[in-house]
């Protein structure tokens, strides 16, 4: 299984991607993350954090469970329902420039129940896309503002990211 | 009419003190011999019966609701005797619970002119104790008898009051005519659907506990030594009920007993499984408990319980097809009663085919005070032929009678019944048994 | 998950976790400003209730309408059954219009049972006669996890009239699968026949069944039980049943008190401990829409039901 990312590159591909967001931000009090679970929220943690170590200044973080936003729910032949984790926004989103993070960008149907979600909690200024991975096939006209790695694939590959909050490790694995 | 010589067979006759390889030959309606290895007769027919075959007096069913006149919709005297005569019986004795009710020669004499129609089974009709059997006055007993009833009862309920107990006693000790009683402490019975226990608890169904049958077992008792009248209880389901009735024998009171298959072969765990709510398990008195289960089997074997009986109670499907509560109570028996003897009784070891015989043909007709129960010379040749080892599948789409509500669709039972002789008749032939009629 | 939630036993002792972790999601949904998700949009469901119930009834309806289902509400009494349709005719019209989900509450039990052999929709139970009473249950063990954080190894006094009451034997049953240690209180004329069999302990004193328990579930003591002779007067059932400040006392200091709802104020439970410190009363309403709310998606979800 070839690993495309491992720890040290993670690392500085995340404190790359903090500095492009504080170049293209002017105004960071209307600044928030909204990270999509489960992976997308330790991301934009650590993202936070990286700029509180920049400049001192704590971005609002939110948890954004999209698992009844799905559009593939009441379609599967197979019964079990997925599992649904909490949504976590603990502060207001309206007139806020949000963040949304999530590890792989791949057909897109995910950020666009991400976006419905979000709606629903009210009505930032403007919404950014944050991602990880970036491994094509998009099914929808959805694009990430911030990319850490551009990785092509084809669609019989898998595209798996391990982080140390929930899987021990960090790495970006491609699987057959 | 004839001569017809079934040869070859096992006869199982108690009443004659006979049980052994014996022809019968049948002549003009009635058994004119039975003997080993008879000669036919020119001109008489023979009937060579397979091996392993048994030939019985024909079993009577003492306990049959017709539902003619006023709910043909679940059956007619019809449709009951063709489903007696498929299920082995020969004669049944049919319930005055009709509308209007048995409780005059009107109704006596349509039954049987109904059943004369038919040209089936033999129909005794068992009037009513009580006018419309409202517990209130007797009803006239003495044309009920004159007009062919047997016996008397006000099955669907207990007779109502200890008093008009005692009276129909007394009164029917005149004619020697039993009182069948539906035991049953109302009160304690409440609006109970089930027995009551822990599958009724868990269900969330009403119960009825035992001592509401053997209560009103142990006042008729008591009213049948005080009054040296004869009481027969009918269905008998607790074990209670059976305590009383050796306790009653023990004092030679005259009362006798009967069960039904259901309640020597199942327990209300059928509520549970494996259909939940099933309707076709509701019946009064409920399904018990395996203890009392249990004990009506050691009572059959024992002798302490005289009779089997049915109380085959057809309900029209959609009457069947409703909640739990809301369902009657009653399910058909006339069709699957002998396979669930032989499997459940016979083979199991539980009891002889003598002693079977006894129970289904020997003792009603005691009870009754009617003919059969023999095979004697001169008898009428009411005869059941059964097949102890046919394997049966009970197919409720495939029974004569208009009625389907039975638990026991789709078991599959070892043995069953080949054919059925009314006065010399056949009337039934079981085309899977193999027997060439 | 089975097709159909009509009793405690159609769930393991893992789908009910599920339930219960489902049902803390669910939970935030009400916290919104927005307290909807499309999760159920384009799904029917009917809410088939003959027996008058606001608190069920209402609880289902915003559950359903939460995930953005459409509700159908069909009452009896405006209904055709009035004019004497039978469940089973009712049941085969309402299925005629191919619901994915019924919610029913009946008179009579089994009567859900009896749906699911007619009907294809997803049933759920939502009481039936005297049986079960199965979201009631889960709601109840989503309130004891709440307060005690587990279930399991927990004292749990239920005390009232259990032989009429589908809510005990809800709760006894997945109370017990989950590991509580749970007692029942009633006088004998309301304790059910072999009720002991579920794992319960039985018990003709409250005192006793109340000591030292973790939590206490009072049922309503219905005022037509004494035409059975079940008791001879509400005054005597609360001064030997009833739920009164003293009693409380000698549970554990955290003790939480429940009720299933509606109270019998002096009968079965005293006003002060009704609206006392220990009372979950209301949170119980309030995390039924949760707990109704994710049963629906565990159920509902899947394709068409085979």
């Amino acid at each position: 299984m070839p690993i495309v990312m491992d720890a040290d590159r993670i690392a500085r591909t995340l404190t790359r991607i903090a500095h492009e967001i504080l170049e293209r931000n002017r105004v960071l009090d209307e600044l928030a993350f909204v990270g999509i679970r489960s992976r997308g929220f330790p991301l934009a943690r650590r993202l936070a954090r990286i700029i509180h170590e920049i400049n001192g200044h704590d971005v609002p973080t939110g948890a954004l469970d999209v698992t009844l936003y799905r559009d593939d729910l009441m379609r599967k032949s197979v019964g079990t329902q997925p599992v649904i984790q909490s949504t976590e926004i603990a502060f207001s989103i309206d007139d806020k420039h949000i963040l949304l993070v999530d590890d792989v960008l791949y057909t897109g149907r995910t950020i666009r129940s991400a976006l419905d979600a979000l709606v629903e909690f009210g009505r930032p200024r403007s919404i950014q896309l944050v991602v990880l991975v970036d491994r094509g096939h998009r099914e929808l006209p959805i694009k990430a503002d911030y990319v850490g790695k551009n990785l092509p694939t084809s669609p019989t590959q898998s595209v798996q990211v391990y982080l140390a909050e929930i899987d021990g490790r960090d790495e970006v694995e491609i699987r057959e | 009419m004839g001569q017809r010589l079934l040869k070859g067979g096992r006869v199982v006759d108690p009443a004659n003190g006979r049980d052994g390889a014996f022809d019968v030959l049948i002549e003009e309606g009635r058994i004119a011999r039975v003997a080993k290895d008879l000669a036919p007769p020119p001109g008489a027919e023979v009937t060579e019966i397979p091996r392993g075959f048994v030939i019985c007096p024909g079993f009577v069913d003492m306990h049959v609701h017709l539902r003619e006149p006023g709910q043909e919709h679940k059956e007619t005297v019809a449709t009951g005797t063709a489903a007696a005569v498929a299920g082995g019986f020969t004669a049944v004795a049919c319930m005055p619970n009709t509308s209007p009710v048995n409780d005059n020669a009107g109704v006596t004499g349509y039954i049987l002119l109904k059943a004369a129609e038919a040209g089936l089974a033999r129909v005794y009709p068992i009037g009513a104790v009580s006018k419309g059997q409202k517990g209130e006055q007797l009803a006239d007993i003495a044309e009920l008898r004159q007009a062919g009833c047997v016996a008397v009862t006000d099955d669907g309920h207990p007779v109502a009051t200890a008093i008009l107990m005692r009276r129909a006693l007394e009164y029917t000790s005149m004619f020697g005519m039993p009182v069948i009683e539906h035991c049953e402490e109302q009160t304690l019975k409440g609006d109970g659907v089930a027995h009551e226990g822990f599958h009724a608890s868990t269900l969330g169904l009403r119960g009825i506990p035992g001592e509401a049958e053997s209560i009103m077992a142990l006042r008729d008792i008591s009213l049948a030594e005080l009054t040296g009248g004869a009481v027969h209880l009918a269905h008998m389901s607790a074990r209670q009920t059976l305590d009383a009735v050796r306790y009653g024998k023990a004092r030679g009171v005259r009362v006798t007993c009967e069960v039904t298959p259901h309640h020597f072969v199942l327990t209300d765990e059928m509520l549970v499984a494996p259909v939940p709510y099933d309707t076709n398990t509701k019946m009064n008195p409920p399904l018990r408990e395996a203890a009392d289960r249990d004990a009506m089997v050691r009572g059959l074997a024992d002798g302490s319980v005289d009779v089997i009986a049915t109380d085959h109670a057809p309900h029209h499907y959609d009457e069947k097809q409703q909640e739990f509560d809301r369902a009657p109570f009653g399910i058909t028996g006339l069709e699957t009663a002998v396979s669930l003897c032989l499997d459940r009784l016979v083979h199991r070891g539980v009891l002889s085919l003598g002693r079977l015989v006894e129970l289904l043909s020997v003792n009603p007709v005691r009870i009754l005070g009617v003919t059969g129960g023999s095979l004697a010379e001169q008898a009428p040749a009411d005869v059941t032929i059964l097949a102890p080892e046919l394997g049966v599948t009970v197919s409720a789409a495939r029974m004569r009678s208009k009625s389907r509500n039975t638990p026991f669709d789709g078991w599959q039972l070892r043995g069953g019944v080949a054919a059925t002789f009314v006065d010399g008749r056949v009337v039934y032939v079981n085309q899977d048994a193999g027997l060439a009629l | 998950m089975k097709k159909d939630l009509l009793e405690i036993a159609d769930l393991s002792s893992d789908e009910i976790y599920q339930v219960l972790d489902t049902a803390e999601a669910m939970r935030e949904i009400g916290e919104r400003p927005i307290k909807k998700v499309p999760t159920m949009r384009g799904k029917t469901v009917v809410n088939l209730f003959y027996e008058p119930s606001t608190r069920t009834r209402t609880s289902f309806e915003i559950a359903e309408k939460r995930l953005s289902a459409d509700t159908l509400n069909v009452a009896v009494a405006s209904s055709s059954v009035l004019k004497g349709e039978t469940l089973f005719d009712t049941a085969k019209n309402i299925e005629a219009m191919a619901p994915d989900v019924i919610v029913l509450r009946h008179p009579s039990s089994g009567a859900c049972h009896m749906l699911a052999r007619i009907c294809r929709s997803r049933i759920i139970n939502a009481g039936d006669g005297m049986h079960e009473h199965p979201t009631q249950a889960l709601l109840d063990a989503f309130t004891i996890r709440q307060h005690k954080k587990r279930v399991d190894g927990l004292k749990v006094a239920i005390v009232g009239d259990l032989l009429h009451s589908r809510v005990m034997r809800s709760n006894a049953l997945l109370l017990t699968m989950l590991g509580a240690d749970v007692w029942v209180s009633a006088p004998p004329t309301l304790v059910p026949s072999g009720i002991d069999r579920l794992g319960v302990k039985v018990s003709t004193s409250v005192d006793e069944v109340v000591e030292g328990a973790d939590v206490i579930m009072m049922l309503r003591i219905q005022h037509e039980r004494m035409q059975g002779a079940f008791f001879p007067s509400l005054r005597e059932y609360f001064n030997v049943f009833g739920m009164t400040a003293e009693r409380v006392g000698r549970a554990k200091p955290d003790v939480i008190i429940m009720h299933p709802g509606p109270m019998n104020r002096g009968v079965e439970i005293a006003s002060d401990v009704a609206d006392g410190p220990y009372s979950v009363i209301l949170e119980q309403v309030a995390n039924g829409v949760a707990v109704r709310m994710a049963v629906l998606y565990l159920l509902a979800g899947g394709a068409e039901a085979d």
